[in-house]
C-alpha cells in the first residue's frame, strides 16, 4: 500500500510504469445492492455489458453477461436498462 | 574549425539551440527575449534547424507544450522573461516534479507593477524554489556555452531535471559580443542524443502525473530533493566535459582576484563584468579586494561558495531584486549559507539595478565603500540601496 | 476461451477495457461510461493527455493507475497545449527518423470546467494551430470533482454550490456556453455532440474525430448522479431525455456544415427531464416555462443553422 513506501521507492517523476495496476481496488465493497441475473429471461443482448460504467459486467463462457462482484458498485443501471427485466436488485447482506 | 563571430547574446542562445538539434520549441513573444524565438523561427524557415516550431498563445501554454513534447522523448526548448515566467509559474514547478528535462532561457526582466520591460532579477528570484537547475550568464559566450551545457546536464539519465539559463534582459540579451562557435562535430561529441527512458508510447503504456495523496506526497518531494541535490555531480561533470572539448571550463562559483582578499563583492549575471573593472582598479591601487560571481544558482553551490569566502573579512552582496519585507533575496541566502561557518566574513547587502537601472563603475565603487562603512558602523537604514533617489 | 468482442447486430465492440476496473468514479457515473465507450472507439494506439478533474483523480492515485494506455496529466487548464506538444513531438521525431512512422491518436480529455472556462485559451490555440488531435469534453455541467460548483457549462436554472438556489436566487442565471459553436467557429474539420446513452453514435463520432486529420472536438454530455442529484441507476434514461427534450441535441459540424443526428418531430416537454434531477427541484412553474422557452429558442437556432449550412 502507498503508506508503506519510502522516498527511495519513488519512481523518477512519480511515473507509474505498470499499466492498470490500480485494478486490484475492490470497488465491490461500495455496494449496498447487488444485481441478480435470471438466465431464463436473459436474451444475451449485452446492453448491460456495454452500459456498465465500471466494466464490471463480463461476458461469460456460457454467453451470458454477469456482474463481477469484486468490482460491481451496485448502481443499478443494468437493472434499469435490461429490456426484458432479467436483472433484479437484492440487498447486500450485512457482513 | 571553430569560428569567432559577432553575435547578439539572444542569437547566441538560438545558435546553441540550433547546434543542439532541438526537436520542439514553443514560442511566445515577450520583451526582452523575443529575439530568441524570432531567430529560431528564421532558422526553421530556412531549414537550418529541423524542429517543430509551436507558436503558442501564452507562456503558460509554452511550458505546457514543452511538457507534452518532452513526455514523448523530444528535446525541447523555450524562452521567456518577466511576466511570461510568472504566467507559467505553476507549470515551471510541474516540469521539475515530473522530471522533464526542458531547457529554458530567461532574459531576466523586472516584474510588474508598474510594467517594466527592462532588466533585473525579480523574475529569477520568483522561481528559486521550483526545482530547476539554474545558472546565470555574464556574457555572450556564456549564453551560448551554458545553453548547450544545459541540454547535456538536464537530459542525463542520472539527472532528468529542467534547466534555466538566465541572461540579464537588455544588458546582456541585446548586446552583441564576440562569441566562439564550435564545430558541429564537437557539439555532437559533447551532446548525446536525448533518450528519455519513460517516453509515452503505446508499446509500453505508462502513466505520467498521477496525483499524490497525503500518504505519499511527502515521499515524492523528498525523493525529488535528493535527486536534485545529487544532480550536482553531473553538473560538474558536464562542465568538465565541456572544458575538455571546447576549452572553456566553468565552475559553480567564479573567483576573480580573490587571493588574499579581505573584502569580497558578490554579483550575479551581466553586471559582474562591470564590477570586475572596479575590482581591477582597486587592486591596482593596492586594495585587497576580489569578486565572486555565482554562476550556479540552483542547486545552491554551498561547498564551493563557502570555500571561496574563507579568509575574507567582509562580503558585500549585490542584489538586483527586492524581496518585499525581507530585503535582498541573494543576500538572505548568502547569510544563511554562511551561518554555521567558523570563521565567516561579515555579510552586508545592497540592492540596485532594478527595472533596467544601470550599474556603472561609480555605482559599484559606492557599493564597496558603503559596504565597508556598514561593516564598521552598522546601518540605520531600512534598506541599503545604490542608485535609487 | 475469452470473448474478444461483443456483437451488436453488424457492429463489433471490443471487450478490451483500456480503463481498468476498480476506478473510483461515483456509483452510476455517466462520465465513467462515456470514457469507457470513447476508449473502446479509440483503441490502444493513443497517447492521452487529461485535465485535472473527476476523470483524473478517480483513476490515478499514486502509486496506482487505472490506465492501460499511455497517459499524462499535468495541470487543469493546459491539456490542449500539452497534447499540442505531444502531437508536435511525435511528428518531428518521425520526420527526423528517431521514431518509425505509426498511427498514434493524440487524445485530450477534460471536463466542462477545464474546457469551457479555465482551459478555453489553450483549446482555442490548439485549434488555431491545427494540430492533429481529438479533444473530448466530458460535460457533467459543473466543477463536480471539487464539489458541484458552477461552470459556464452549467445550464440555466440548475443549482450548484456557487450559484445555489436560495431565497433570492434561482441558481444559474446565465445560459450554457455553446462550446460546440465555439469549436466550430475555429473552422476545424470536425465537431460533434454525443451522449453515452447513444452508445454507437458516441463511438462512431469519437472514431471519426480521431481518424480525421486536424483538430476534432467531441462534446459528451456526462450525467452525474452526485451533482445532478438523481438515483444512481438513471444515467441512461436521463441522457436519453436530454436528447429527446432537445436540451442536448445530437449533431455534427464538419467545416461549418451541419448534420442533425436526431430530429424528433416533437420534442418531449423539458419538465420530464428536469423533474428527475434534484438540481432543478427548486424551480417554479414559471421558471420551468422559461427553461422551455430557452430550449425551444436554442433548438430553433440549431435547426436554422443546419438548414442554412447543411452537410
Amino acid at each position: 500500500m502507498a503508506d508503506e513506501l519510502t522516498w527511495k521507492d519513488m519512481e523518477v517523476g512519480n511515473i507509474v510504469t505498470e499499466a492498470g495496476n490500480g485494478s486490484f481496488r475492490k470497488t465491490g465493497d461500495w455496494r449496498t445492492e447487488r444485481p441478480i441475473l435470471d438466465k431464463e429471461k436473459c436474451i444475451k443482448c449485452a446492453l448491460c455489458w456495454i452500459y456498465c460504467p465500471d466494466a464490471a459486467i463480463k461476458p461469460g463462457e456460457d454467453g451470458y453477461y454477469e456482474a463481477d462482484l469484486y468490482y460491481c458498485k451496485g448502481c443499478g443501471i443494468c437493472v434499469r436498462i435490461c429490456p426484458v427485466k432479467a436483472i433484479t436488485k437484492a440487498e447486500e447482506e450485512e457482513k | 574549425m571553430s569560428r569567432r563571430v559577432a553575435l547578439e547574446a539572444s542569437h547566441a542562445v538560438a545558435e546553441a539551440v540550433r547546434m543542439a538539434d532541438v526537436d520542439v520549441t514553443a514560442a511566445y513573444p515577450i520583451t526582452p527575449q523575443t529575439h530568441i524565438p524570432e531567430r529560431l523561427a528564421e532558422m526553421v524557415a530556412d531549414g537550418e534547424l529541423s524542429a517543430a516550431y509551436i507558436p503558442v498563445e501564452s507562456e503558460h501554454s509554452a511550458m505546457s507544450t514543452c511538457l507534452g513534447a518532452a513526455a514523448v522523448g523530444a528535446r525541447t526548448f523555450t524562452a521567456t522573461a518577466g511576466q511570461g515566467l510568472e504566467l507559467m509559474h505553476e507549470v515551471v514547478y510541474v516540469a521539475s516534479s515530473m522530471r522533464y528535462p526542458v531547457v529554458m532561457a530567461v532574459c531576466n526582466r523586472a516584474l510588474s507593477a508598474p510594467l517594466s520591460v527592462w532588466g533585473d532579477h525579480s523574475d529569477a528570484m520568483a522561481v528559486r524554489d521550483t526545482g530547476w537547475i539554474q545558472v546565470f550568464c555574464q556574457n555572450g559566450q556564456e549564453a551560448f556555452d551554458l545553453t548547450l551545457w544545459a541540454f547535456r546536464v538536464g537530459e542525463d539519465p542520472k539527472v532528468l531535471f529542467p534547466v534555466m539559463v538566465h541572461l540579464d534582459g537588455f544588458t546582456l540579451s541585446h548586446v552583441t559580443e564576440p562569441v566562439i562557435l564550435p564545430e558541429q562535430s564537437e557539439v555532437d561529441r559533447f551532446l548525446p542524443r536525448f533518450q528519455y527512458p519513460f517516453a509515452l508510447n503505446p508499446d509500453k503504456p505508462m502513466t505520467h502525473g498521477a496525483f499524490g495523496p497525503p500518504e505519499i506526497y511527502s515521499e515524492t518531494k523528498l525523493a525529488q530533493e535528493v535527486a536534485f541535490r545529487n544532480s550536482k555531480e553531473v553538473i560538474l561533470q558536464g562542465w568538465k566535459e565541456f572544458g575538455d572539448i571546447f576549452g572553456r571550463y566553468y565552475h559553480p562559483v567564479e573567483e576573480y582576484k580573490t587571493e588574499n582578499a579581505e573584502t569580497l563583492l558578490l554579483t550575479m549575471g551581466a553586471f559582474t563584468e562591470t564590477a570586475k573593472i572596479v575590482i581591477d582598479d582597486r587592486r591596482d591601487k593596492g586594495e585587497a579586494i576580489g569578486l565572486i560571481s555565482l554562476r550556479l544558482w540552483r542547486p545552491f553551490p554551498f561547498e564551493e561558495f563557502r570555500r571561496t569566502v574563507k579568509g575574507a573579512q567582509l562580503l558585500i552582496v549585490f542584489d538586483r531584486c527586492i524581496s518585499f519585507g525581507l530585503g535582498g533575496p541573494v543576500f538572505s541566502e548568502i547569510r544563511s549559507a554562511l551561518y554555521d561557518e567558523e570563521p565567516r566574513p561579515k555579510v552586508v547587502g545592497i540592492i540596485g539595478g532594478l527595472g533596467g537601472r544601470d550599474m556603472s563603475e561609480e555605482n559599484f565603487d559606492y557599493v564597496i565603500n558603503r559596504g565597508k562603512e556598514i561593516a564598521e558602523k552598522g546601518s540605520d537604514r531600512m534598506l541599503e540601496t545604490v542608485g535609487i533617489r | 476461451m475469452e470473448t474478444k468482442a461483443v456483437k451488436f447486430g453488424e457492429r463489433l465492440v471490443t471487450t478490451k477495457e483500456f480503463l481498468a476496473e476498480g476506478h473510483s468514479f461515483c456509483i452510476g457515473c455517466g462520465e465513467a461510461l462515456a470514457i469507457r465507450l470513447a476508449m473502446k472507439a479509440l483503441g490502444e494506439n493513443v497517447i492521452m493527455a487529461m485535465a485535472t478533474g473527476c476523470d483524473e483523480v478517480t483513476t490515478t492515485p499514486l502509486p496506482y493507475t487505472s490506465w492501460r494506455v499511455p497517459w499524462m496529466h499535468t495541470l487543469f487548464e493546459n491539456t490542449a497545449a500539452e497534447i499540442s506538444g505531444v502531437e508536435a513531438g511525435l511528428k518531428i521525431l518521425v520526420k527526423k527518423g528517431r521514431m518509425s512512422e505509426r498511427d498514434i491518436i493524440c487524445v485530450a480529455m477534460g471536463g466542462d470546467g477545464a474546457t469551457s472556462d479555465i482551459g478555453i485559451q489553450a483549446l482555442s490555440g490548439a485549434f488555431e494551430r491545427g494540430h492533429d488531435f481529438i479533444y473530448i469534453c466530458l460535460d457533467n455541467e459543473a466543477y463536480m470533482n471539487t464539489g458541484i460548483q458552477r461552470s459556464s457549462a452549467t445550464p440555466y436554472g440548475a443549482s450548484t454550490t456557487t450559484a445555489p438556489a436560495g431565497k433570492f436566487s434561482m441558481g444559474q442565471v446565465t445560459r450554457k456556453k455553446n462550446m460546440a459553436a465555439i469549436a466550430a467557429a475555429h473552422d476545424i474539420p470536425y465537431v460533434a455532440t454525443a451522449c453515452p446513452s447513444y452508445r454507437f453514435d458516441l463511438m462512431k463520432k469519437v472514431r471519426k474525430g480521431a481518424e480525421l486529420k486536424g483538430p476534432a472536438y467531441v462534446h459528451i454530455l456526462s450525467p452525474c448522479p452526485t451533482g445532478w442529484r438523481y438515483s444512481s441507476d438513471l444515467a441512461i434514461e436521463i441522457g436519453q431525455l436530454a436528447v429527446q427534450t432537445g436540451i442536448f441535441p445530437l449533431y455534427e459540424i464538419e467545416y461549418g456544415r451541419y448534420r442533425l443526428n436526431a430530429d424528433p418531430p416533437k420534442l418531449k416537454p423539458i419538465e420530464e427531464y428536469l423533474k428527475l434531477q434534484g438540481r432543478y427541484r427548486h424551480l417554479t412553474s414559471e421558471q420551468i416555462e422559461r427553461i422551455q422557452e430557452i430550449v425551444n429558442e436554442d433548438y430553433a437556432k440549431l435547426k436554422e443553422k443546419a438548414a442554412a449550412f447543411p452537410m
